[in-house]
This record gives C-alpha cells, structure tokens and sequence, in this order.
C-alpha cells in the first residue's frame, strides 16, 4: 500500500507537478524580497494583495476570470507550435488581427456575437497561415516571420480603424475617435452573452468566454493526443526529417499548426473584446495579452489542460498586482512571472532532486521491508531448524 | 541637398544600434546558442547607462565624452552580466534555448520599470538622457555655422561617441572572426561541437564567451538605441533587440553583411519620417494616418528579401542544440 502510494509520486506528471509548484513559492519569494526592498514597511501589504486579491471579492474573482480566457487562447496559440517545434511568437499579431475581425465583423456588420467569434478565428488563422508558409515553402526562420507580422499586423490595424469610420466610438455618439464603438451602443447581440454569471458574481466583466475557451483547451488537448493528426503534428515537432521518411507531408502539417495557431490567438482577440467591457483602442506599441500566452504556455510545458491553469493562475497574480498599485508598480508580476518561467529552465534539475529524495525515501522503506523479510524468513529457518532439530532428536 | 543629409545622419544613427545588437547576436549564434533575450538585455544596458548619465551631473558637464565613455562601458557590462543568466540556463543546465530568452525578455522591462518608480518616484517612468553627451564641432574646433551644410549636417547632427566605438567594434569583429584562431574555434562550436570537442577545445567554454559578448554587445546597443530614439529612456527599446535578430539572419552571420543589412532596414524605418518634404515620394491623400503605411514598410521589405535569400541562407549548424558531452 505504501510502496503504491510511493509509485505515483515518482510518476512523472507528479514530479514535474512539484517541480512547477516549487518554481512558484520560488518565484513568489523572490517577489517578496523585491517587495522589501523597494518599499519594506508595506512589503507584507503588497504580498498580501498579489495572492489574496483575487479571492477578495467576486468582482474581482470575475476579473480573474475574465483575463484568463484571453491568456488560455493566447497560450493554446503558442503551446499548439510549440508541441510542433514551432516557436509562435507571433501570438500577439494574431491576436490583433483576430480582435479587427471580431470587431469589423459585430460592429460594422452587425453580425451575432458567434459570427463575430469564428471572423477572429479566420483572421488570426490568415496571419498564422503567413509565417506557416514562409517556414514550410521558404525556410524562413518562423520567429522572424512573427515578429514581422505582428508589427505588420499592428500598423495594418491601426490604419485600417482609422479609415472605417463606422467602427470608432465617435460614429455612435460618443466622443473619442481613438477606440473602437461601444458594443453596447453599436450592436448589442455581437456581445458575448453573461448567462446569469454576471448576476452569479455581481460583474458585468464575466461572460461565457471562459467556459468557450475550457471547451477549445480541451478540444485541443483531444486533438493533440487522441487523433492520428495531432500525432502527426507531435512527430513533425519532434523529428521533421524521421516525419518525411516515415510518408508525413511536414510542409502540410507545418502551415497547418500556424493556421491553428492563429486562429486560437485570433479567438482570443475575440473574446476579449466582444465582452462588451473592453474596446480596442488604437496604440503604439504590441499588446501585452498577445505576448503573455508564451509564459502561459511555458509554465504548463505546453500541456493544454496545463495551460487552463496557468492562465489561471498569471491572471489571477495579475489583478493582485493591480490592487497593489499605487504603493507598488504592478509590473512586480511580471518580474514574478519571469522568475517562475526561468526557474523552469531549472526543472529538470529540481525533478532529479525530487526524485532522488523521494528515492532514498523509498529505498529506506524497501531497506526496512526486507529487513522485516529477512527476520521473518530467519525467524521460520531459525524456527525450522529448531523443528528439524527436534525432529531429529 | 541638406534633406539628403538630414535622412542619411538619421539612418546611420538608427543603424548603429542594429548593427551592434546583431553582431552580437552572431557571436552568441556562431557559438551555437540562439539569443532571443536580446530585447531585454538591451533593456539592461540602457537602464543602467542611462541611470549612470543622469546621476554624472555636473562632473559629466565637464568631461562629457568620458562620462559618455563610462555609460557605454556601464551598459555593456550590465548586459553581460545580465547575458550569463541566459548562458546559465541554456549552456549549463541545458535547458531550451528560448524559455531562458524569454524570461529574461519578460524580466527587463518589467525590473526597469519598477527600478525607475523606486528611483524617481511614482509613475516617473522616463529617465531623461542630458544633452550634453552629442558631439558637436567645437571638439574639433570648428565652429557651428548657422547653415550646416551637407558634410556638416552628416557628421555633426546625430554625432554621439556610439557611433565611432561601434564602427571599432565592427571592424575588431571582422578581425576576430575571421583572423584569430578564437574565431575559428568559436565557430566550429557552432557548427559541429563534437567534432570541436575532440580536437580539446572547450565547448562550454567558448559558448559563454560567445553569449557573454553578445551580452556586451546587446547593452551597448540598448544604450545606443535610446540615443538614436531621442525621448529617454521609457523601459523599451521598441522591439529592436528582435530586429537586430532579422538583421542578423538577413546579414547570414556575416559581419560585413549585418552592417548591409542594418543600414538597409534602418533606411526604411527613416524614410517614412521624410515622406512630406520628399517630391517623389506617394502621399496617400485621402487616406487617414497614412504614415502607418510607411511604418510598415521597413517590415514588408525585410519579409521579402528574407523568402528570396533564404534559399541561400545557412545558420550554424548546431545552433539551438545544447551541447551534451556525454552524448556523442
């Protein structure tokens, strides 16, 4: 029974389980040191915030939320190349191309909230496709390609707000013309409906596009493990040229990862700004969610039903650094988080240190359970001989 | 006569930054490791050169080229030190090569923001960089006319002590890759470590060294790009620690062709700028903010050039692959 128990320790999910697990409370500390030393008489505040706010109340647990289902679709987009031996880098320009679909599609065409959803797929799965192909056809270097395209992609957005007057705010009456139309005033059924959530948690910030993006992250997960595709693409990840020579057409499955990709970064996009809560304002630089899928993606190794969590979790440290401000920056999450992320480049070491003691912990029970064998069986030959002796005399 | 100049300065100025970052990311790619933390080291760098020039004062008033001096040197050496933690992670520990980049990517910005709050205060997020560090005529002893011409315009406009110590560092470059036999045993790491391994050449040697001097390399660039940029130090260098990394693939490792290549992308990025006091250049009536179409132009032209060179394009072999003595 004991040595069962034991077993599933060792499993190796479990190991990398407690690796993660340590990398946060390593993480989180470093935080803390950070915290006393920029401001030490509020330090215990700040921490206190970083992993309590997110509880505090239901808005803000609606808040949470609400930012993870961005950050799951952002990190499904990179998680998904990854486990193809694609670095997608380029989540964030999907992600913006995704969200003008969404918006030109709700806004401007005034279609239903789910139409609008599937146009943000197809846009981000078009700035996939790009850098898809240039690796597949040209053996351009997908990481450039990315990088290009979400700048491309940012600009392209912007000039492209800028030139339909029908998606700004200020076609609707409202005053600025640097965002994009309040859903609520421009077309009511392209926002994401709230079946009852938001009276559940008293937040107009939740709506079903948590629930959407757990039902992607697991369709995902079924795709990548269970079907002949997903194996496929798994093996293209991991050996392109054994893929070719076992009949693989990795050129398909190449362009084929990034369309998904895109389209799940895309999605993201989507269900962020048809919450009705959000609009897209026209910026300078690279959004932030686009870029936050690839620690999302790195803390869950890649592992889509992982990745639900650790969106999970980055969200939730994220509104507890925003209800830390103004004593701190709330750019302390980010350093956390890239603590947490870099401390996984050590998880293999920390693996073999659980391991190892978890071995000697169970070669001390198999030393003490054949210690008790041995008594035993010298016990019955001690016994034995005693009734051989006996029988002999 | 003088727009010419006015663009040409301009790109060069541009240019330096990418050239430097890119000749740094190919000594860390030469030597088999893939520096994407490039960003974020040039983030490094700029802090704490830029912290360094606003703390100078009134000493760097007077002896403005050698605080100058002292900041390119204070850049470079926190983006070296900020380099090992990457060469740590991905040399030491063998761990895959872009988690490491990216956590330090995600590091930078985040620790220079929050180090400018608790050094200037709340919401004080721009370290303003004293104007005393331009080169300007007098040092020479010329006097400033009230009309620069052409020459004067080129060298005098955007005339920082960046721009000659990259120049050295492209040509010592050249020197080293091509001259010494450090240069050849760093790049057969890149290309076959084993092989280098059984000739008795340290492996995990010469790759620290390779991302070390990309470590310098990249904070001088930092610093060198927040000059070029113009408005301070706001915790970003804009993406060019990634460009750098395009320049550096278009350039094909090359030192000769990085400098190409930079000046190539840097051209572009300035053209846009220039567009109203240009005759031939298309104005786009009719369309708002058109100047999103020139700023994406540098982007669009690199695409291409990159698919029609990339037949032709040849990383180091081993880059991207830790090296693992114990598997041969």
């Amino acid at each position: 029974m004991m040595r069962k128990k034991n077993r599933l320790i060792q499993s190796p999910g479990v190991a990398s389980f407690l690796a993660s697990v340590a990398s946060i409370g390593i993480g989180l500390l470093f935080g803390y040191i950070l915290l006393i030393f920029i401001k030490p008489s509020m330090s215990f505040y700040g921490l206190k915030q970083i992993l309590t706010a997110g509880f505090s109340s239901s808005e803000k647990f609606a808040k949470v939320l609400y930012q993870a289902a961005p950050l799951i679709l952002t990190g499904l987009a990179v998680g998904f190349a990854f486990k193809t031996g694609l670095f997608n880098i380029g989540a964030v320009g999907q992600y913006t191309i995704g969200t003008f679909f969404a918006l030109y599609a709700g806004v401007v065409l005034k279609t239903p909230w789910w139409v609008a959803l599937l146009a943000a797929m197809l846009g981000g799965a078009i700035w996939g496709f790009v850098p898809g192909f240039c690796k597949a056809m040209f053996n351009v270097n997908e990481v450039i390609t990315s990088i290009m395209f979400n700048w491309i992609g940012l600009f392209l957005v912007n000039l492209m707000m800028a030139n339909i007057p029908e998606i700004l705010a200020n076609h609707y009456g409202a005053p600025n013309a640097d965002r994009t139309a309040n859903l609520a005033a421009a077309n009511k059924s392209a926002i994401i409906p709230k079946w009852g959530l938001d009276k559940l948690l008293n937040s107009d910030y939740i709506n079903i596009s948590i629930i959407i993006t757990i039902v992607v992250a697991v369709i995902i997960y079924i795709v990548l493990n269970k079907t002949t595709f997903g194996y496929e693409l798994k093996a293209c990840g991991l050996n392109r040229n054994a893929c070719v020579y076992a009949g693989i057409n990795a050129r398909r499955n190449i362009i084929l990862s990034m369309v998904i990709a895109g389209s799940l970064a895309g999605l993201g996009g989507g269900v962020y700004y048809l919450s009705g809560t959000a609009q897209y304002t026209i910026v300078k630089s690279l959004l932030a969610m686009g870029f936050n899928g690839i620690p999302v993606a790195l803390l869950a190794t890649s592992n889509p039903i992982g990745i639900i969590f650790s969106a999970l979790f980055v969200s939730y440290i994220q509104v507890g650094g925003e209800a830390m401000q103004p004593e701190f920056a709330k750019e302390v999450i980010d350093i956390i988080i890239s603590v947490i992320i870099y401390l996984s480049a050590f998880a293999l070491l920390l693996k073999e240190i659980i391991r190892r003691v978890l071995n000697r912990r169970e070669a001390k029970l198999e030393r003490e359970a054949q210690a008790e064998d041995e008594a035993v069986v010298a016990a019955a030959q001690k016994a034995g001989i005693a009734e051989g002796k006996g029988v002999s005399k | 006569m003088n727009i010419l100049a006015d663009i040409l300065s301009a790109t060069i100025i541009f240019a330096i930054p990418l050239l430097v970052v890119a000749l740094g990311g190919m000594f860390s790619e030469r030597s088999g490791t893939i520096n994407i933390a490039l960003e974020g080291i040039m983030i490094i760098g700029a802090l704490f050169g830029c912290l360094y020039l606003k703390t100078a004062g009134t000493w760097g008033t007077a002896h403005p080229q050698t605080a100058m001096l002292f900041a390119i040197l204070i850049a470079g050496g926190t983006g070296l030190i900020f380099s090992i933690l990457l060469a740590v992670a991905s040399i030491s520990l063998k761990a895959d090569q872009t988690i490491g980049g990216t956590a330090l990517n995600m590091f930078a910005p985040a620790f220079a923001i929050v180090l400018t709050w608790a050094i200037q205060g709340q919401g004080q997020t721009t370290i303003n960089i004293p104007t005393w560090i331009r080169i300007t005529p007098e040092y020479f002893g010329l006097a400033t006319s009230k009309n620069p011409g052409f020459f004067e315009t080129l060298l005098f406009k955007n005339f920082y002590l960046t721009t000659p110590i990259v120049i050295v560092i492209l040509l010592v470059t050249i020197f080293i890759m091509y001259k010494t036999k450090f240069g050849l045993r760093l790049r057969s790491c890149g290309e076959h470590p084993q092989a280098a391994d059984s000739v008795g050449i340290n492996v995990y040697r010469y790759r620290y060294i390779g991302v070390a001097i990309s470590g310098l390399l990249g904070g001088i660039g930092g610093l060198a790009f927040t000059i070029a940029a113009g408005s301070g130090f706001q915790s970003t260098v804009a993406g060019y620690g990634f460009f750098a990394l395009a320049v550096m693939i278009f350039g094909n490792w090359k030192p000769v062709r990085i400098c190409g290549a930079a000046l190539f992308f840097a051209l572009f990025k300035v053209i846009g700028s220039y567009t109203a006091s240009i005759a031939f250049m298309p104005k786009f009536q009719g369309v708002k903010s058109a100047d999103y179409i020139y700023q994406m132009l540098p982007y669009i032209v690199t695409m291409i050039v990159l698919i029609f060179t990339s037949k032709k394009s040849r990383a180091p072999k081993a880059e991207g692959i830790p090296y693992d003595k114990s598997k041969r």
